[in-house]
């Protein structure tokens, strides 16, 4: 049974998958809140029917994990099972309502003869007994991963209405220290869990603030390649780009508009800082800040409608809100003498950004209808947070013993992870949107 | 229990796109070659700013230099990073005169000109630091045109906390990385 002591709130819970494939980058999930109202579910190994070599991913266990660190999942660890059946007709759902469990994933992975797979599975109402889903998917050996996070997302949608966001994908920075002294920066794009890593630009200057197109085919960043900063907009897929903003001091923060046709961004062409709107098709510039402070970090409400940023027109750095067309701005953080970087959650209701908590950075949430801040995270130095795009998660910047690496918190604060994806100092992360 | 037969599309679109990047990444590294000499500028920029202050206080009573006049020990130019407080972008009273010198030397100098780099700790996050190092920057730059340089000789550009000098998440490590250069 799941019983966990309420008083118990950090229940530090490591647990440590070892990916079967060496090359992959091992996933920690920390249980950081108690699992109270957090669905138990038990996703049993997979079979493998054929002889040979068996897959080296192993689907159930991406299938537990993403499960695991979406907060909603409480999953059940496979040492503790008493059956281990592959297919419907072996379960006994005794078995499972003894063990508490409310859910059940059961499936297997044969060869397709050409050398793919076949991947199925079921998934169980354990106290009906009854099927709520049952795949039959084709896939690749280099597909398994997201054929994996598909499995996830199908069946986060099932036990919780919300579409899932695990077969997605995520931008970050890269910096890697090389013998001659220098660093190479580079923009990379992996799965949203970090595996499967792809460069897409590398320089010896600084590359920062990407930013993905609403139809996730496009990334905006800035660039220092030329010894001063630029925005540019690459095709993800392409590789083709152009650079958009080059003016005289910063050209930095882009961020896309809903209808991907604007970029709001930073630039001190006029003396300081100011935030401005990129028409992309007409190049039209229009000024949306006049003042004489620091106006940065802009990011659009999900209906277009308003840009919130970071200004220290107060005398510190606070979150600021104006509608897109230009108005009055208005100061929407008073809880802690440092909000920054501030972006809106895909249904617009809450944001997230950067705030101090004594002398720490830290991640915070913010309710728009009530104004409380709740602090996700319990790091130092946490910033850059980007919500999934079903608003499940968040993923930010941490420091740890003065290396830079990826997290990600349910929103709830109830389940964060650490992302070890490799070498060198891994920063500035975006959730990428879903597909279209 | 019948197992519902599915044709998943979108994988099969992720693999054709997996293959396109592959190209991709080649296709940029070709497009976009990367300023090597604005790496080499900067890290020479570096290297003569550090030797500046390195030589700074052992050395103060030499004379006869016969190297280039900014670079003389026993002058406050040879200085070449002052330090901030954080989150702030005000010149400290102790640094008032080393960049005073820098600006009489330009007004002396006309033809010479200077970078001044702003830059800032790691903490706070990246862009709003941007702008704080421009102000950083600025503030130097304000204090160097009443010295007399003129705009022509003066160029700014913020680095916010991408170009740190010294590692570490602590405060000698931040006061460090908190700092405007003259890079000549």
């Amino acid at each position: 049974m799941m019983i966990i002591n309420p008083m118990k709130r950090l229940l530090m819970l490591v647990v440590l998958l070892v990916s079967q494939i060496a090359h992959s980058a091992p996933l920690m999930i920390e249980i950081t809140e108690s699992e109270m109202g957090a669905l138990p579910i038990a996703v049993v190994p997979f079979g493998w029917q054929g002889g040979g070599q068996r897959p080296g991913e192993d689907v159930a266990s991406i299938v537990d994990a993403d499960l695991k660190r979406s907060g909603r999942f409480k999953t059940m660890p496979s040492k503790d099972m008493i059956a281990f059946p592959h297919t419907g007709a072996g379960v006994d759902f005794r078995d499972w309502k003894v063990l508490g469990m409310e859910s059940l994933v059961v499936g297997q992975v044969k060869p397709n003869g050409v050398g793919g797979y076949i991947v199925r599975f079921q998934l169980f109402d354990v106290f009906k007994g009854e099927q709520l889903a049952g795949y039959s998917i084709p896939t690749t050996a280099r597909d398994l991963r997201a054929t994996a996070h598909h499995i996830s997302d199908l069946i986060y949608e099932k036990l919780t209405g919300q579409r899932g966001a695990f077969a997605t994908r995520v931008a970050y920075i890269t910096a890697i220290a090389q013998p001659t002294g220098r660093r190479k920066i580079a923009l990379q794009v992996a799965d949203a869990d970090g595996y499967h890593p792809q460069t897409i630009v590398t320089s010896t200057e600084p590359l920062m603030s990407p930013a993905w197109s609403p139809d996730g085919l496009k990334l905006a960043y800035v660039s220092f390649e030329k010894g001063r900063p630029s925005i540019f907009i690459q095709e993800v897929y392409t590789g083709k780009r152009q650079r958009v903003a080059s003016f005289k001091g910063i050209n930095g923060a882009p961020a896309w508009s809903p209808d991907g046709r604007k970029l709001a961004l930073t630039l001190s062409k006029d003396g300081n800082p100011d935030i401005f709107i990129l028409d992309l098709a007409r190049r039209t510039l229009r000024p949306l800040t006049r003042h004489y402070a620091i106006d940065t970090e802009p990011a659009w409400s999900p209906d277009g409608r308003h840009i919130i940023w970071t200004s220290d027109r107060g005398g510190r750095p606070q979150i600021y809100r104006m509608p897109s067309g230009g108005g009055k701005a208005e100061r929407i953080t008073f809880e802690g003498k440092y909000n920054a970087r501030a972006s809106y959650s895909p249904d617009g209701k809450l944001i997230t950004m950067v705030t101090q908590v004594g002398s720490d950075f830290r991640i915070g949430v913010l309710d728009l209808a009530s104004f409380q801040l709740q602090v996700l995270s319990d790091g130092t130095l946490d910033e850059s947070p980007s919500f999934a795009p079903n608003g499940s998660m968040v993923i930010y910047a941490i420091k740890v013993k003065g290396q830079a690496e990826l997290a990600a918190v349910s929103v709830d604060g109830r389940v964060r992870q650490r992302l070890a994806l490799q070498v060198g100092d891994v920063r500035e992360p975006a959730w990428a949107p879903y597909s279209q | 229990m019948k197992l519902k037969m599915i044709k998943f599309i979108p994988l099969m679109l992720a693999a054709l796109l997996f293959v396109g990047c592959s190209t991709t990444e080649k296709k940029v590294e070709e497009a976009a070659p990367v300023s090597e000499a604005a790496g080499e500028t900067h890290k020479d920029m570096e290297r003569s700013t550090r030797g500046g202050e390195a030589s700074t206080s052992g050395a103060k009573a030499s004379s006869g230099w016969t190297g280039h006049p900014l670079d003389d020990p026993s002058k406050l130019t040879s200085t070449r990073v002052i330090h901030f407080d954080f989150d702030r972008s005000e010149i400290k009273p102790e640094y008032k005169a080393i960049v005073i010198a820098h600006g009489e030397y330009l007004a002396q100098h006309p033809s010479q000109t200077v970078v001044i780099e702003g830059h800032c700790d790691e903490r706070g996050t990246r862009e709003y630091n941007i702008a704080l190092g421009e102000r950083r920057a600025n503030a130097v730059k304000s204090l160097l045109l009443v010295q007399g340089a003129t705009p022509g000789q003066l160029t700014t550009i913020s680095y916010g906390e991408e170009q740190p000098v010294a590692m570490g998440s602590n405060e000698t490590a931040w006061a460090q990385n908190r700092r405007a250069v003259f890079a000549y």
